[in-house]
Formats: structure tokens, C-alpha cells, sequence
């Protein structure tokens, strides 16, 4: 079950590389990003789940995934926005610059 | 715990469920339906968290990742082309570079999953639940503190960085750092605003040399 498990965690993990990887919409990248994130979710439980004993130290850990998850979609909103503001750029190929 | 043949059936079903959409992320030509059938992995996760004696966890994460695919369709719709995918849309760039590294990675995590070794000892079927309320609210009752600090500090850093009016002016009339001479190299916008903020230090210097004089 453990390894199962693992290999549909590696799977969303490399979908969610591809997608950070090649995507140009800024939006986009997020979502790759948050497919990583959802499979680090699944690893961890899975490991709480079939190797620790039950330690709820595991759950937690899910818990600050959880926070990273909802701080990297605020502040990339919030980065998206400005950027928009500033550049009129929502592709990264027009931001070739960090300097306009 | 030894699972059972439902739980297999199960998390293999929402495995290729979460799987399936989250490629599909990537495949579809609305980016309205890309945040949608990002939820749909989401909640396959959550489902799998959940037949792993999860419960609590699972739940929080198809209720959360719910919302926040809901504000990232109304992001996507602001400002993104192509929203409703009337139109094929392929906006990549480096795909073979992208396609070789996220195979690869899969390759590499799946074969570490099914050679390493792992101990066996399942999670017992208690209540995970209430020993993750006692965990947050007693040992690890820090590390939860942290976390909440950590997201009251992205709220005003998101604020802050989404707001129209900057330190420099207008977000719309560009960004301009402190050193550079603004009389020369920014737009009339940004200059005019600059002007403005001159006259008015000045105003301050004149006042407090008065005072000065006058004491």
C-alpha cells in the first residue's frame, strides 16, 4: 500500500514540475507549484499513516504544508497583481527584465 | 493497520483520480477549467487522506483547496486571456526541457518509493483526530503559533504588495527606487508626484527653520 501510494505521490509531483517548468501564464506556474505541494501533502501522510506508529507529529507536519500552501497562493497573488499593476505583464516572457 | 481490499480499491480509484486531473491541469485550453480540475486533484487527495484514517486532514484540505481554487478562477478570469478556452491555447515555453525534468523526477521519486524500505508500523485506528488537537494544543503548540504569525505576516505583505498606491506613486505609473534621480528618468506621472512630495519636505524644512529662528 505504502508504495502505491508513493508512486501516485511521485506521479502528481512530476506533473507539477512539468507545469512550473513550461507554463508562461504566472497563474499557471502556481498551479504547478500547488501540485507539488499536494503531493508532499500525500507523502507525508502516507508515511504518518504506515511507518510512525500513529505519531501525530506527522499530522502536523501536514498543518504547516497546509500554511505554506496558503502562504504561496497569497503572496502570489499578491505578486501577480503588482506585476500586472507595473508591467502590464501577466506571461513570465515579458518580464525579461527585473528592471523595466 | 492492515488495509483492507476496499481501501486499496479506494485509494487506487482517487490515486488515478488526482493523477488524471492534475495532468489534465496542463491539457485543457480554458484556464477557467485548469483551476477546476486543479480542485478535482485536490479533493481526490483529500479523499485519500481520508481512507487513510486522515479524516480531519483530508477534509481541511477539499474545504481550503476549494476556496482557494475559487478566488484562483476569479484571478484567472481578471487577468488572464482565454479564460473559457473558446480558443486552443498553448502557451508553453521549454516543454521538452519541462517534460524530460518532471518524467525524470517521476522516475526517480517512484523508484526510491517502491526500492527503499520503509518500517513497518502502521498508525493505529484510535482517534487521529483528538491526537492532533491534544499535538496542537500541547507539545507542538509553538510550531502552530508560528504558522498563524507566518500567515498574518502574508496578509499585510499581500496587501502591501496588491495595493494601487505605493511609496513611489501609482503602481500603474511604474516603480522607482529612492537612488535614482527621479527628475530625469521617470515618466510625468511618477514626476509630478515626486514634485508634490519635494514641496512638501520643503514646506516641513521652512516651518521647522522658523520655529528654530523663532526660539
Amino acid at each position: 500500500m505504502i508504495q502505491l501510494l508513493l508512486v501516485f505521490a511521485a506521479a502528481i509531483f512530476g506533473i507539477g514540475v512539468y507545469g512550473a517548468l513550461s507554463q508562461q501564464s504566472f497563474v499557471m506556474i502556481m498551479m504547478g507549484l500547488e501540485l507539488m505541494l499536494n503531493s508532499a501533502v500525500l507523502v507525508v501522510i502516507t508515511f504518518w499513516w504506515g511507518t510512525t506508529g500513529g505519531n501525530p507529529a506527522g499530522q502536523l507536519l501536514v498543518i504547516v504544508v497546509l500554511a505554506v500552501m496558503a502562504i504561496e497562493a497569497a503572496m502570489g497573488f499578491a505578486l501577480v497583481t503588482a506585476v500586472y499593476r507595473s508591467r502590464k505583464a501577466d506571461i513570465t516572457e515579458k518580464l525579461k527584465k527585473l528592471r523595466s | 493497520m492492515n488495509p483492507g481490499a476496499l481501501s486499496y480499491v479506494l485509494v487506487s480509484v482517487f490515486g488515478v483520480g488526482a493523477v488524471v486531473s492534475g495532468w489534465l491541469v496542463f491539457r485543457t485550453d480554458s484556464m477557467l477549467r485548469a483551476a477546476y480540475w486543479l480542485m478535482v486533484s485536490f479533493v481526490a487527495v483529500g479523499a485519500m487522506l481520508v481512507v487513510l484514517d486522515a479524516q480531519f486532514l483530508g477534509l481541511i484540505l477539499i474545504l481550503m483547496m476549494s476556496g482557494e481554487m475559487t478566488i484562483m478562477a476569479i484571478f484567472m478570469i481578471m487577468f488572464m486571456m482565454n479564460p473559457a478556452g473558446l480558443n486552443p491555447m498553448v502557451m508553453v515555453h521549454q516543454n521538452r526541457t519541462a517534460i524530460a525534468a518532471g518524467v525524470g523526477s517521476f522516475l526517480v521519486l517512484a523508484w526510491v518509493g517502491l526500492v527503499a524500505e520503509f518500517p513497518d508500523r502502521p498508525a493505529p485506528i484510535d482517534d487521529p483526530t483528538a491526537e492532533l488537537g491534544e499535538e496542537l494544543l500541547g507539545r507542538s503548540m509553538l510550531v502552530f503559533e508560528s504558522a498563524g504569525v507566518a500567515l498574518l505576516a502574508v496578509m499585510i505583505g499581500a496587501i502591501a504588495l496588491a495595493a494601487k498606491r505605493g511609496r513611489f506613486g501609482d503602481a500603474d505609473a511604474g516603480s522607482v527606487e529612492p537612488a535614482i534621480d527621479i527628475e530625469s528618468s521617470v515618466d510625468p506621472a511618477v514626476e509630478a508626484v515626486a514634485d508634490a512630495d519635494h514641496a512638501d519636505d520643503a514646506d516641513d524644512h521652512g516651518a521647522g527653520h522658523g520655529m528654530g529662528h523663532g526660539t
